[in-house]
């Protein structure tokens, strides 16, 4: 994949993957809202691509708390993919799946933490899936690791993997609400040989 | 007392006492922190990878390797008066946020970005004084270039000075 980097990736194919992040975060919220079994609006997911030092802005600052749920991306594709959510949200979703019983305070339980994780990779598993239908490949995610720390530490992860490749990081933020606002980021990090195949299974290959 | 100068992730950035410098949540990052003690000239740098010569693109940002991170850094404290034989350097972050980042390409990524940092500052005669890294969480710094004081603090833990 000789040049290809995402400073010079071009208006159609960021708008062909922007519409790949609308269709997967729809899903996921879909998937949330069985979880829960309620309604969750979701706003018209943002597509950023940004330079590190702006990371920690966006999701309302590098000493933000925030769950992070991590994982790996395999089959016809390969890269990882991370959920986010303020600390604060990810308690108000753990209580919600436990119908009220979450633990009193900020802290997390070991079952909660594992609860988590598990809306995590329901999601996520989601989001992954409908890609896959769309592009007709093979996409499996690896089973999720997951971190309560500040959100530019959780941040740099991903960051790092682009850092391989490029000066910039492309995130899809969703945020999505059911009587609370909840703010929740997808980021999905193709290795930089996966972007070329995802946007060649859509007929648009990149010469 | 002075400012405090806040460097972003893959930034750095030189003060002179009483001002500070400060990073906010070091993951896998490190924060490298250097100090002429005589004309009490700072620098801090955020790196996110060990290696600028291991990338394939022609166009290489330096502060995001350590490499070059630290080169730029010297350069620009001895453009301000700094001599590199007076300098001293203190370490941080290069945490293991995610177990399985153990894994394939993300080989400890936090551990090999310290082994690199380490390596840089030797090659320069740069000494490390203290260092704080590895483990499983982040780390926010602030830099005195003033006392050589670095302070470290993570979420649920004391802060601590190196």
């Amino acid at each position: 994949m000789g040049g290809m980097n995402l400073e010079n990736i071009s208006e159609t194919y960021m708008d062909v993957l922007k519409e790949l992040g609308n269709i997967g975060a729809g899903n996921a919220m879909t998937a949330l809202s069985q979880m829960l079994n309620c309604k969750v609006d979701m706003r018209v997911p943002q597509i950023k691509l940004m330079e590190f030092s702006e990371i920690g802005e966006v999701v309302g600052g590098e000493e933000q708390i925030m769950v992070g749920v991590f994982l790996g991306v395999e089959g016809d594709i390969t890269g990882s993919m991370m959920f986010l959510v303020e600390k604060s949200s990810a308690k108000h979703l753990i209580n919600k799946l436990m119908m009220g019983m979450a633990s009193p305070g900020d802290e997390f339980t070991e079952m909660e933490l594992s609860a988590m994780r598990e809306v995590g990779n329901i999601i996520t598993g989601a989001y992954l899936n409908s890609l896959s239908v769309i592009t007709n490949m093979k996409i499996q995610p690896t089973p999720p690791e997951l971190a309560v720390d500040m959100a530019g530490a959780i941040l740099s992860v991903p960051a790092i993997k682009f850092g391989i490749f490029g000066d910039n990081i492309l995130m899809i933020q969703s945020q999505f609400f059911d009587e609370i606002e909840i703010d929740g980021y997808f980021i999905l990090i193709p290795d930089l040989d996966s972007y070329a195949k995802i946007l060649g299974s859509l007929g648009m290959p990149i010469d | 007392m002075g400012e405090i100068i806040k460097v972003g992730m893959a930034d750095l950035k030189t003060c002179v006492s009483p001002d500070g410098l400060t990073t906010l949540g070091l993951g896998s990052c490190i924060g490298i922190a250097l100090r002429d003690p005589v004309t009490k000239i700072g620098g801090l740098a955020h790196i996110m990878l060990p290696d600028s010569t291991a990338m394939r693109s022609a166009k290489i940002s330096a502060p995001k390797f350590a490499d070059t991170g630290i080169e730029e850094l010297v350069r620009q404290m001895e453009a301000m008066g700094a001599r590199r034989n007076r300098m001293t350097a203190k370490i941080a972050g290069g945490a293991t946020m995610f177990s399985f980042q153990g894994k394939a390409d993300m080989v400890q990524v936090g551990l090999r970005n310290a082994e690199a940092c380490i390596k840089k500052l030797k090659e320069f005669g740069i000494p490390v004084l203290a260092q704080d890294t590895g483990a499983n969480y982040g780390r926010t710094v602030v830099f005195f270039p003033e006392t050589g004081d670095y302070i470290i603090r993570a979420v649920g833990k004391p802060e601590k000075t190196i």
